[in-house]
């Protein structure tokens, strides 16, 4: 635990968190990754796939496909949320992964409620 | 020997202390992690509800029936009103993200006229949300009949007159009952009109309570981001992120604000289209 040490950590010893040093040099790296042409072109996206789902509600197409398609453009849409809006693409990838691997929990919460909602007919 | 091993680098230098191994602010990645707690709540409540639709899948009252309103057009005009509620907050998101975009330029004015924009979307969106609830607790003008076991029959409507045929009652999975039947359905039953916690003129009592649970769960979650995001407003017109530097506040409020959006394009999806 050398003075070396204390120089390269930009940490404030007496608070034990980083200072505001660190803040802005976050904010500068993320300066340039998202241009206000890119934010138009994710509204575009979200708005053009949300007409199209109304739209197709009205169609002849059986409602067990419908159901598929509807879940797959939720799924389009919710990344573009978060990848875009939300600037996830653009964190570091250890953070990406805490927070989106998670939700691997929810995938097996579905498949348990689908495999249990088969039987619920059964007790009442 | 001991003080050389200290001194030693780690092999992994993003988690060896000294430097964020996230690279983010303490408060962005507080932010996140409660989004994804959240995100959680979220997802438990729509799979309880997609459990019990599809236990009841052959009594469970369609969306389309359902919400049909639209303001100031007569007529059964179903999802044109909940893809209005979800082009103003997908807008508020828009605007939200350029304000997010201005801070990054230090343009304190860009800052505040971008806010105000999305607090106002914000409140498009409740009061939409208000709208939406009041005509699905007070229901139709014709309502329905709930029998004494709690079977919803409904007044059929006359495609091309419009008007309501009592003696023609539509029953949960599509069945009919018409003449002296349906007259003993009317005479023995409760005449019910919209929704409530209890009992509604749609079909099954879970439908309401999903419906205003999932829906109000997300509509508080807004109304408390329009109060956070006109905090983070008087803020920003008082230059409180002048001084500070940096506009990272903002930024924070605007995560805790794509996420209300998130959560909408899955209630949407759930609830109305599905």
């Amino acid at each position: 635990m050398s003075a070396e040490h204390h120089n390269n950590d930009k940490h404030d010893s007496k608070h034990g968190y980083y200072t505001g040093d660190i803040h802005n040099q976050f904010i500068e790296e993320h300066h340039q990754s998202n241009s206000v042409s890119t934010i138009w072109k994710t509204f575009w996206i979200l708005l053009v796939i949300t007409l199209f789902e109304v739209g197709i509600a009205f169609t002849s197409i059986p409602h067990s496909i419908l159901i598929i398609i509807f879940i797959v453009l939720t799924i389009v849409k919710a990344y573009y949320i978060v990848a875009y809006f939300m600037h996830l693409k653009h964190e570091k990838q250890s953070l990406r992964y805490s927070i989106v691997l998670p939700f691997l929990l929810i995938l097996y919460l579905i498949v348990m409620a689908l495999a249990e909602g088969n039987y619920l007919n059964l007790v009442g | 020997m001991a003080v050389e091993a200290t001194t030693e680098k780690p092999k992994n230098k993003a988690w060896g202390g000294g430097v964020s191994p996230y690279n983010v602010s303490w408060g962005k990645m507080y932010m996140w992690f409660f989004l994804v707690s959240d995100a959680f709540t979220f997802s438990s409540l729509i799979i309880a509800y997609g459990v019990m639709r599809h236990r009841f899948a052959d009594i469970w009252p369609l969306a389309n029936d359902v919400f049909t309103h639209f303001p100031f057009i007569e007529g059964h005009i179903p999802l044109a009103y909940v893809g209005l509620m979800t082009f103003i907050l997908i807008m508020s998101s828009v605007t939200m993200v350029l304000a997010v975009d201005a801070g990054h330029k230090r343009n304190n004015k860009a800052v505040a006229n971008w806010m105000l924009l999305t607090i106002i979307g914000g409140f498009m969106f409740l009061g939409s949300q208000a709208w939406e609830w009041y005509h699905f607790i007070h229901g139709t003008e014709q309502g329905a009949y709930i029998m004494n076991d709690g079977t919803v029959a409904r007044p059929s409507i006359n495609a091309t007159t419009h008007e309501v045929d009592l003696n023609t009652l539509l029953l949960p999975g599509g069945k009919t009952v018409s003449g002296a039947e349906a007259a003993e359905i009317i005479a023995t039953s409760e005449h019910f009109h919209g929704a409530n916690m209890v009992k509604n003129e749609y079909g099954h009592p879970l439908f309401g309570d999903f419906f205003f649970f999932i829906t109000g769960f997300h509509g508080f979650h807004v109304f408390s981001g329009v109060v956070i995001n006109i905090i983070i407003f008087i803020n920003v017109l008082n230059g409180v992120y002048i001084k500070r530097g940096h506009y990272e506040q903002v930024e924070k409020t605007g995560l805790y604000w794509h996420f209300v959006d998130l959560v909408w394009v899955f209630v949407f999806t759930f609830f109305y289209l599905v």
